[in-house]
């Protein structure tokens, strides 16, 4: 059959139909609610159902939060401006004891002069996180300000002098220096022995009376705050943060010796690891305090929240060892054959190939073992420490704003979602970006 | 001809201890063994140094002494000239019972929302999710202190169902009492009961009880059988006999028939004095643990069956539809043996989780094993040491068993690899 024959057809159209709009109940927003919430009787009835929900609970809640009582300085006021503004007998929420109390919900009973501390230590701890946390297009200077965070951290809350720290630090300097020099000269495991021992002594013989000659000679302390004025959301964040610091390294340590094929050191790995699972966080606090000072040397005694965060950093050690051993187990096999057939030793593997990526495997893990803990840390309000659910009640003791429950609740649970949800975030954000490399 | 022979022994080294890779291990391990002995002798010598400075030699005597405190919500029998070991029981029975009674909420909760939130209504699924990120992202403590609160704050006083025209009134049918104290429901009552059996001499079990449960599992084990019937059947003619109405018939009817040779009745909650009399009474503070607790864990169910249907690909229903499979058999057979080997590990370390968060009853009051051992015996008798201890290795003890149920259930259901 020719082309001009079949032109003369004339049942073949020659020209494209002009695009017809879609009928109006299958686009825009008609079509978007017949597909998505009335799509039949059930779907119809569950949406029905779910604004009806929505409904209850937004029209207790919506006039409640709407009051005009953020000036008010006590309970009673709230209840005055309350009832001239819209009549007796209605419920509204009292604002005051927020705009009252915030700083402190925040900073428990933290000098107020001396704020600027606390939120430098935030701000820095960001910059320490960075190269962890957004690996790329970081520089790589970050990473100096990451190892130094430890000991600027704590001088920056607790205050005092900074050649304590100094002097700490100066006992990892030398430690590194002799296992560096020693090692050529006397053998990698006698420089290694021979630091720690060193370390060890320079900390607990030289390093205090140093630091306190050095602070004669050149006075440069900060002021000193006690461990009891800590409070508030700063408290959470500080346990929160210095425990999982501390039991990343512990983790990896025991989820090694787990893994390890030495029957003893597996087994008082495994021990350790289900005894501190196996219990509750809350026992395990109740022993920071009373029981720790029991356990050490007589007359030895330091402050509540030292002990608190040793039990934390003991708590969390367990549950980031059985994350990173779940990134130990999510490694193929091929990868420790490969680290063994270049012949590489067991902690040179470990260093260079297995650790670098199990980590990045167990991120999003310890990321939620951290949300964990964080969220856990109103435990310590059980205890009697200020955490901002322990303030909650030192706030309510207050005759001024006596009866207050919902207000300070609220706050509170705001301001755990906010950390936690954005953390979750983005722990799932870096899931998905982990997901898309490996394959 | 090329001769093989063993290399020249060596005699051994001290220095082959840490750089022969054949004795290191064991140098590792003994050096570790020491280094462990040495910390625990060097905490057993100050424990007993400062218990002795203290006047206190460790002893767990105490156990038998009178407890002299009132428990408000007990399981069994109790009074406060019981021992400290009984108390420390009846508080083990209370996390149990907190602990059982939120699981099951958890989980019928936890799945109701996971697979609401795989709905293709978008706004329910939003509201899921809402509801999954609120619970979830706020501490737990804060949820069970906070529903204290409501319960304390939102409902009436027993007074107030006081007088001929009250405030408040009975909700279902008059037959319970929602009160700012907790609540009340009616409890079941017999006339021909066989009374109670005293189990050495320790605690009562209600004979009822154990006779309905009896003819309940024969019911359930006879309806077993009627199954397998129907499986032996459909396998030698390919028709599967109906046996649902005979399944439901030999569970429901002997356990009526009981209960009605039994003489049940219903036992109403009544107004006498300042408070409520006869029913169930479940304080405030159980209501508030339980509910907090199985919503709390709730949402991390919901996210478990979430992410548990989503990891049977969709393939394997196609698959099975394909086998000309209807759908619930595809949900029975194919969809949910593979999803449940997703879910049920990680389920039962919520249930794990929710088990050691129940130690929070401390918060509200609830006199579970950390509110009467860890928490008035240790006040009452200053023996932090043992009381700790022993709550500890009873909580870790719950925990191993749960672990134990979880390893074997894997173990079970393990796809065999090669």
């Amino acid at each position: 059959m020719s082309n001009a024959n079949s032109n003369d057809l004339s049942f073949v159209r020659t020209e494209i139909l002009p695009e017809r709009t879609p009928p109006t109940s299958a686009i825009g927003v008609v079509g978007w609610m017949r597909a998505n919430l009335f799509s039949g009787w059930f779907n119809t009835l569950l949406t029905l159902l779910a604004i009806l929900v929505i409904y209850s609970i937004l029209s207790v809640i919506l006039p409640w939060l709407i009051s005009p009582t953020w000036g008010a300085q006590s309970l009673d006021e709230c209840r005055e401006i309350i009832a001239s503004t819209f009549g007796p007998n209605v419920d509204k929420a009292c604002w005051g004891v927020i705009n009252d109390r915030w700083i402190q919900l925040l900073f428990g009973f933290y000098p107020s002069e001396l704020y600027w501390r606390p939120i430098l230590a935030f701000i820095l701890l960001w910059a320490a996180l960075a190269p962890v946390l957004f690996a790329e297009g970081t520089p790589r200077q970050f990473l100096l300000v990451t190892a130094l965070y430890p000991f600027v951290m704590p001088w920056l809350l607790w205050g005092g002098t900074i050649w304590t720290p100094l002097a700490i630090l100066a006992g990892f300097a030398i430690a590194y220096g002799i296992v560096r020099l020693g090692a050529s000269m006397i053998g990698t495991l006698s420089a290694i022995i021979l630091s720690v021992v060193v370390a060890l002594i320079w900390w607990l013989l030289v390093a205090g009376p140093l630091a306190g000659q050095l602070q004669s000679i050149i006075p440069l302390a900060l002021t000193e705050v006690t461990s009891r004025d800590f409070g508030g959301m700063m408290l959470s964040i500080v346990i929160g943060v210095v425990a999982i610091g501390f039991s990343l390294p512990i983790g990896i340590i025991l989820a090694l010796g787990r893994k390890s094929n030495l029957l003893i050191v597996k087994a008082l790995c495994v021990g350790f690891i289900e005894f501190i699972r196996g219990v509750p966080l809350i026992t395990l606090l109740f022993v920071a305090s009373v029981l720790l000072n029991i356990f050490l040397p007589p007359g030895t005694s330091f402050d509540i929240i030292l002990r608190v965060i040793i039990m934390a950093t003991i708590f969390a050690s367990a549950y980031v060892a059985e994350v990173i051993r779940g990134g130990l187990a999510a490694l193929p096999t091929g990868q420790y054959e490969a680290a063994d057939a270049l012949g590489l030793d067991y902690w040179r593997a470990q260093r260079l190939i297995i650790m670098p990526q199990a980590l990045k495997i167990s991120i999003p893990g310890i990321v939620s073992t951290f949300i964990g803990l964080f969220k856990d840390t109103t435990l310590v309000s059980i205890i009697g420490l200020l955490d901002p659910l322990g303030l909650s009640n030192a706030i309510r003791a207050d005759t001024d704003w006596n009866g207050i429950v919902w207000e300070l609740y609220g706050f509170i649970a705001l301001m755990f979602f906010v950390f936690c949800f954005s953390m979750s975030r983005y722990s799932m954000y870096l899931e998905r970006k982990l997901q898309t490399e490996n394959r | 001809m090329a001769s093989y022979s063993d290399p020249p022994k060596e005699s051994f080294r001290p220095s082959m201890l840490i750089y022969d890779t054949r004795y290191r291990g064991i140098t590792i391990q003994i050096v570790a063994l020491i280094g462990f002995l040495t910390l625990l002798g060097w905490i057993i010598n100050n424990t007993a140094q400062n218990l002795a400075d203290l006047g206190m030699r460790p002893s767990f005597g105490f156990l038998m002494e009178p407890a002299g405190y009132d428990i408000n919500q007990t399981l069994i029998e109790y009074q406060n000239q019981d021992s400290h070991l009984r108390a420390a029981f009846i508080g083990l029975l209370n996390t149990l019972l907190v602990a059982v009674m939120g699981c099951a909420t958890a989980t019928i909760l936890g799945v109701l929302v996971g697979i609401l939130r795989l709905s293709k209504n978008w706004l329910v699924a939003r509201l899921m999710t809402v509801y999954v990120e609120t619970f979830r992202n706020v501490p737990v403590l804060l949820w069970i202190v906070f529903t204290m609160a409501i319960l304390i704050e939102v409902f009436p006083p027993p007074s107030a169902f006081r007088g001929d025209d009250p405030e408040a009134s009975m909700a279902v049918f008059d037959s319970v009492a929602v009160t700012n104290r907790g609540i009340y429901v009616p409890e079941p009552l017999f006339t021909r009961g066989f009374g109670d059996l005293s189990v050495f001499g320790l605690f009562e079990i209600s004979t009822n009880l154990i006779v309905i449960l009896a003819v309940l599992f024969a019911g359930i084990w006879g309806a077993r059988k009627v199954r397998q019937r129907a499986d032996r059947i459909q396998n030698a003619t390919g028709v599967r006999p109906t046996t649902w109405h005979f399944s439901l018939g030999l569970i429901v009817i002997p356990v009526l028939a009981v209960l009605i040779a039994l003489g049940l009745h219903l036992g109403y909650p009544a107004l006498r004095g300042f408070n409520f009399q006869g029913g169930i009474y479940m304080r405030n503070s159980l209501i508030a643990l339980w509910l907090a607790l199985s919503i709390y864990t709730s949402a991390f169910v919901a996210e478990i069956v979430r992410a548990g249907i989503l990891s049977v690909s969709h393939g394997q229903t196609e698959a099975a539809s394909a086998l000309g499979l209807r759908p619930n058999r595809v949900m029975n057979l194919v969809v949910l043996p593979q999803a449940l080997r997703v879910i049920v590990p990680p389920l039962i370390s919520q249930y794990l989780n929710l088990t050691k968060n129940s130690s929070l009853a401390i918060a509200v009051g609830y006199m579970d094993i950390t509110g009467t051992l860890m928490g008035i015996t240790l006040n009452q008798t200053g023996r932090a040491l043992e009381t700790l201890l022993l709550g500890m290795l009873i909580y870790l003890t719950i925990s191993l068993s749960i672990s134990a149920v979880m390893n074997w259930y894997n173990s079970r259901v393990k796809l065999v690899e090669r």
